[in-house]
């Protein structure tokens, strides 16, 4: 029997989720101070309305659903849902202000694309967009690569312990430390030391490479918070293409990779235990999947003639490869170039890179690496038992940090989101099919936003069709959260219609 | 008689010399027109169709138009510059000799210099790591480029004060709700 949902719970999601707002709201403090000292007065003036908006919708929901109760799992789930929603009409705001966006639909997709991490673009005359709204378009993927609400709650709410369900509502399964507040704060200071790290190397190439100092920073951070966070956001309309340059692309690629392995993992790194890259499954899988992945590319394009010379047909497609397999989307190319000249071959193994992703607890998409680890190793498990007599005890390990026995729910619930995942992919090339592109413009677009990848083909336009603009938005949204917090809302909606008092 | 007939002998095999040398030099003339130069697109072509038709243009000469935006990236006796025809950006590939008169170049408060490219057109440049990109061979300036006034937004200053307003106004109903 479905229970209705009582005013007591709708209240604890409703405080949480202003709680959340107003940490959100906070955030478009940077790019506000941002555009007044870089003298970009009337860029500032559109995230002050966008702060004051966020602020007042913070503030009305704190106060309305004021509750002193805890999450529980499903509140926590649906808080984590709505956040991403409401972060991503409110982080629009400031950026529909701007004018370079065809409608406030457009707007929200650019959001919810920078904050899932995915990349896809739907901005207008990107080279003369204002460095504020440039660089609010590159924090929101540094935000959410960290998780919304978690950032929100980790810093401005004290000692919640539905702070966990939170966290793993946002798809973050391992707690690098006893407390998630901890963790969240620490998953923090690596992004920011990496963030220093990173913009101080891209900002030394750029200026090597011929770009003004200021201006190669300040690409230098954009680059980054897109790169480590695997959004594939840039500055400039050309994407990576706009330097020029073998070095920014060798740093790039070194940013999507640490951007795409597991934060337990760097953890784990930073801590001194470096035989984990040995050792680990998804660092493994991660591998192995990059090397036997290219080799289809490489053979794609040298099938179809694409790239003369092996040394350019190395560096534009294994930097795409590594861009499409980390989820980040950087480009070297042009989007109509993979449809027109890649090949349907290098095309399938780019798609299936985008498909299988990253890492688990980094800011990846796609189905990622430990669960694919995971169902090879319980494949070979059967194999086994067929093998061996029937007497035979199988017992199958894996490690990831530390040993660990395969156990069939481990499995079930890797086979349970790749099939969703695989769904996902399958639905919105359906949609793109049924809008009239053809099938493999359609799944390619479809797998990069539902994956987080943010690599276009062409079919991502202001132009397309507005079903396909929605259809592409609940896909980023869905793939970021990893299905089980929509499912979750979903039911929530389900038993406030259907449910008994 | 005889000397008639070595006359006529004489004029004939001059004529026919004459005949195959013109032939000659007309077929040479033909294969130089044919082969020392790829054909040439006198018309400005758009990015777009640059990039759709990439095969169809590489190694061609064509004749780009378009704002210079972003930067200007010295590489030694050459230089990257990025030209953005309102569709996409294309990078040229030039001597710094030909971008001597370039001053401006485009972002949120200039508008770059408008510049017409007439270069070669690779689709996988073989010497820079298959960038689709155009060697520029002549550069010319179209238009100077110019500074944006940034006139301050009135009607958002006030919407800004009318928010804070009523921001603060909930703030305060907030605080004498908890009393």
């Amino acid at each position: 029997m479905i229970l209705k949902p009582r005013l007591k719970e709708a209240k604890a999601i409703g405080y949480y989720l202003g709680k959340i707002i107003f940490g959100l709201s906070l955030t478009m403090l940077i790019p506000i101070l941002f555009g007044l000292a870089t003298r970009e007065v009337n860029p500032a003036l559109d995230f002050f309305v966008g702060m004051e908006i966020s602020l007042l919708f913070g503030l009305i929901l704190t106060k309305l659903c004021y509750t002193e109760q805890d999450l529980n799992w499903m509140q926590g789930m649906i808080v984590v849902s709505l956040s991403w929603i409401a972060a991503m009409v409110l982080g629009a705001i400031p950026l529909y202000l701007s004018r370079h966006y065809g409608s406030f639909l457009d707007t929200c997709f650019e959001t919810m694309s920078g904050f899932t991490t995915t990349g896809l673009t739907l901005v207008q005359d990107l080279d003369h967009l204002s460095y504020t709204h440039n660089l609010w378009r590159h924090l929101g993927p540094f935000i959410g690569g960290q998780g919304i609400a978690i950032v929100a709650l980790s810093f401005f709410v004290k000692g919640t312990s539905g702070a966990f369900k939170i966290y793993v509502g946002e798809a973050r399964e391992e707690k690098l430390l006893p407390n998630v507040v901890h963790t969240s704060r620490f998953i923090w200071a690596i992004s920011i030391a990496y963030l220093i790290l990173g913009t101080l190397a891209l900002g030394a190439v750029g200026i090597q490479i011929g770009m003004r100092p200021g201006n190669s920073f300040f690409h230098g951070a954009c680059v980054f918070m897109a790169g480590f966070d695997t959004a594939g956001f840039a500055p400039q309309s050309q994407n990576i293409l706009y330097y020029h340059s073998l070095l920014f692309e060798v740093v790039t690629i070194v940013i999507m990779i640490l951007g795409a392995l597991n934060f337990n993992f760097h953890y784990q790194v930073w801590a001194g235990n470096r035989k984990e890259a040995l050792k680990n499954i998804e660092t493994r899988a991660f591998f192995i999947s990059v090397t036997l992945l290219f080799f289809i590319t490489a053979i794609g394009l040298s099938k179809f003639g694409v790239y003369q010379k092996a040394i350019v047909l190395f560096r534009k497609g294994f930097f795409q490869l590594i861009s499409g397999h980390t989820t980040t989307g950087y480009m070297t190319v042009y989007s109509q170039q993979f449809i027109n000249e890649w090949g349907d071959l290098a095309l399938f193994a780019l798609i299936c890179a985008m498909a299988l992703g990253g890492c688990i607890c980094s800011t990846a998409g796609g189905i990622k690496m430990l669960r694919i680890g995971i169902i090879f190793k319980a494949l070979l498990e059967d194999i086994k038992r067929i093998i061996l007599p029937e007497q035979a005890i199988v017992v199958q390990k894996f490690h990831h940090i530390k040993e660990i026995f395969l156990e069939d729910k481990q499995v079930r619930g890797a086979l349970l989101i790749t099939i969703s995942y695989i769904v996902l992919y399958g639905l919105g090339a359906a949609i793109g099919i049924f809008f009239g592109y053809p099938f493999l413009n359609s799944l390619f677009e479809s797998t990069s936003a539902a994956a987080n990848v943010g690599l276009s083909c062409g079919v991502t336009s202001p132009g397309m069709p507005i079903a396909l603009k929605i259809t592409y938005i609940i896909q980023m949204w869905a793939g970021r959260l990893e299905f089980i917090s929509i499912f979750t809302l979903i039911g929530f909606f389900v038993a406030a219609v259907k449910g008994k008092k | 008689m005889r000397k008639v007939h070595g006359f006529l002998r004489k004029r004939i095999s001059l004529r026919l010399t004459l005949f195959i040398v013109n032939s000659i030099v007309f077929f040479l003339a033909l294969c130089l027109m044919r082969y020392a130069t790829s054909p040439c697109y006198a018309q400005t072509i758009s990015s777009t169709d640059l990039i759709n038709h990439a095969r169809e243009y590489d190694g061609k000469t064509v004749v780009y138009t378009g704002e210079v935006i972003g930067d200007i990236m010295k590489r030694g006796e050459f230089a990257w510059l990025n030209v953005n025809d309102g569709l996409n950006a294309i990078g040229i590939w030039t001597s710094l000799s030909q971008i001597k008169d370039l001053t401006a170049t485009g972002g949120y408060k200039r508008i770059g210099d408008e510049v017409e490219v007439t270069g070669v057109f690779h689709r996988a440049c073989p010497e820079h790591g298959g960038d689709l990109d155009i060697h520029a061979q002549a550069l010319r300036k179209l238009a100077a480029g110019r500074r944006l006034q940034e006139r301050l937004n009135i009607d958002e200053i006030r919407f800004v004060i009318i928010l804070l307003g009523i921001l603060g106004a909930v703030w305060i109903l907030t605080l004498l709700g908890k009393k």
